[in-house]
């Protein structure tokens, strides 16, 4: 599997400067070759539990700016809500390790982390909205709405979502406007802010 | 034959006979003795004493009659090989009891069964004179002065006496062997710290079946896991790369690559389902509530959960208290036609309690289906209890307490 990903990266032009097999080794590598990004499993030695979450969020903590992509077998909201809780100034991207098979998207997701973006499995999003909340504001948005919705928690930009639904540039910013005020998020142009505020009301 | 030992005659001669080998022979065959009466009762013994457990055992069986519900063996498990068992049995109780009961069997209880039954057997001849003193004109019976001799003295005296008399004694025979039942009971049945030495073999041996049930869940998760699963990805993978190789203008070739493909995916999402289901990951990274929130985040019926818990209680009963919510929250969307499920747990009393209701049609019954019956076992197995209360028309409750330690 590590060999795999370091092709695979190392295919897409990428140098790869360590592949540790525990989290221990992970938090060392990093400190001394300073990487871009940190690609890791969830799931780790030796603990064969969180491990690698674990030493993600440990990482952005001590590292600001290190961009992490954290890479797991479920798509489980409760990972990710770990992963995004500390506000760290680097890309992040929880990503499902199926998306590895789609190697453009997957090489694309690393490219967007690094560049400080955030990024979250499509199949992730979709359960955060598929979550039938009893009674929720989420109910007030309309079916367009949600879908925009989804695509902004995803991490794409407006032009992205517009290309995506088939619409122009002016009626996406008038949905996610509606998103906003509907929601009683604070509105901002910021990638990434823009998603951590709408997946931290999700996770509510 | 002669009986005469060849010391006899040598011995007729004190002086050749004291210059030979035989008084040595003599004192040999003397000093042996006691040794070899020794090693006889070193085996006797033990073996005399272990006569009451063959015999213990038949007795136990025969005491049926009176007992139908049968006595337990007060036995415990014994060690291995000859020597384990031997010294297991020689330890208990339980075997000096049975021999005990043994000596006994041989000696007090046939006299008394005897005289009893010989009295009852004198009874039944004496209902028959009347018979007797009609066909045979030489039967008679003295009763101190009196003679009866004739067929209606007879049949007063047989009807009159001899009839209560033998109901009498038939009632003391019963008691007799009430009483001997009673007896072998006392000493063949295993007393109370013997009934709770059992109860608690049974429970730890019940405690190792769930570990070892928990731990081979864990292994086979993780071997999926760390195996098909892994392997599935890099398939994925390779295949992803082949068909950025192959470029959009494969034609055929591009075609049975990308049909890889999207099998390959498709086997990875079966197995992680697969895998979800025998132990979530979930679960044992972030407890019970996390693994239920994500259970409400897959389910198509809207839940409201409300699951307090300050602590994480032990990974056996948590993963039964997931695999009961699970499952009573399946039924629910599967058979009900619920249209609202509420989960909510707490600890309470050192117990973990969760509800799982729902507005469903009702009328689930434990008794008819293996579902709610096999998750009613699973939280017997850790000591803990299912209640289900399903009127028909709903709303449908399940209910399951668990000790929040097990172990």
């Amino acid at each position: 599997m590590r060999a795999g990903l370091v092709g695979l990266l190392e295919s897409f032009g990428h140098t790869v400067r360590a592949a540790v097999g525990d989290a221990e080794a992970l938090l060392g590598a990093v400190g001394e070759y300073r990487p871009d990004l940190v690609l890791t499993d969830v799931r780790m030695p030796p603990g064969h539990t969180d491990d690698g979450l674990r030493a993600a969020v440990a990482l952005r903590d001590a590292h600001p700016g290190l961009a992490v992509l954290v890479l797991s077998q479920h798509a489980a909201t409760a990972y990710a809500a770990e992963l995004l809780g500390p506000a760290g100034l680097g890309g992040v991207g929880y990503l499902l390790k199926d998306r590895i098979g789609e190697v453009s998207e997957f090489a694309d997701a690393v490219v967007r982390v690094a560049a400080g973006e955030t990024v979250i499995d499509p199949d992730v999003v979709r359960q955060l909205l598929a979550r039938q909340r009893v009674a929720g504001p989420l109910d007030a948005l309309t079916p367009r709405e949600r879908e925009v919705l989804a695509l902004m928690a995803e991490g794409r930009a407006n032009a992205s979502i517009a290309r995506e639904l088939l619409v122009g540039d002016a009626a996406v910013a008038k949905h996610i406007g509606n998103i906003f005020a509907k929601l009683g998020l604070a509105g901002g142009e910021d990638g990434h802010r823009r998603v951590l505020a709408v997946l931290s009301y999700l996770r509510r | 034959m002669s009986t005469e030992v060849p010391l006899w005659p040598t011995m007729a001669h004190p002086v050749r006979f004291l210059r030979s080998w035989w008084p040595w022979r003599c004192l040999a065959y003397l000093v042996t003795t006691p040794l070899i009466a020794a090693a006889g009762l070193l085996v006797a013994v033990p073996t005399l004493v272990l006569v009451g457990v063959p015999v213990g055992r038949w007795e136990r069986r025969r005491l049926r009659l009176l007992h139908p519900a049968g006595v337990p063996d007060p036995h415990g498990p014994t060690g291995p090989g000859r020597r384990g068992w031997l010294g297991t049995r020689l330890r208990e109780g339980a075997t000096w009891r049975e021999l005990g009961y043994t000596l006994c069997l041989l000696t007090v209880l046939p006299v008394a069964d005897l005289i009893g039954l010989a009295v009852l057997a004198v009874c039944l001849v004496l209902l028959t004179l009347p018979v007797f003193v009609v066909i045979g004109n030489s039967a008679q019976l003295r009763l101190g002065k009196h003679l009866i001799d004739t067929f209606g003295e007879a049949v007063l005296f047989s009807l009159g006496a001899v009839l209560p008399l033998t109901v009498l004694v038939a009632y003391g025979l019963c008691v007799l062997a009430g009483a001997q039942a009673a007896f072998a009971r006392w000493l063949l049945a295993p007393t109370e710290a013997e009934l709770g030495r059992q109860v608690r073999d049974l429970a730890r041996s019940r405690d190792r079946l769930v570990a070892a049930f928990e731990a081979e869940r864990r292994r086979i998760e993780r071997d999926l896991h760390d195996g098909a699963q892994q392997q599935l990805v890099l398939l994925g993978m390779s295949l992803g790369l082949a068909a950025r190789e192959l470029g959009p203008d494969a034609g055929r070739a591009g075609e049975l690559v990308g049909d890889a493909h999207r099998q390959a995916r498709q086997a990875l999402t079966g197995i992680r389902e697969l895998v979800r289901g025998i132990h979530p990951q979930l679960l044992t990274d972030h407890g019970l509530a996390a693994a239920v929130e994500e259970l409400a985040e897959r389910c198509p019926v809207p839940m409201a959960l409300d699951i307090r818990l300050d602590a994480r209680p032990s990974s056996a009963v948590e993963s039964t208290a997931y695999f009961v919510v699970s499952e009573a929250v399946s039924n629910a969307v599967r058979h009900a036609a619920a249209e609202r499920i509420t989960v909510s747990g707490e600890r309470r009393a050192g117990l973990l309690v969760l509800d799982v209701v729902d507005d469903g049609a009702g009328g689930a019954d434990p008794a008819a289906g293996t579902g709610l019956q096999g998750l009613a076992d699973r939280a017997a197995v850790l000591d803990g209890r299912l209640t289900v209360l399903s009127p028909v028309g709903g709303p449908t409750s399940v209910r399951v307490e668990l000790p929040w330690h097990c172990g």
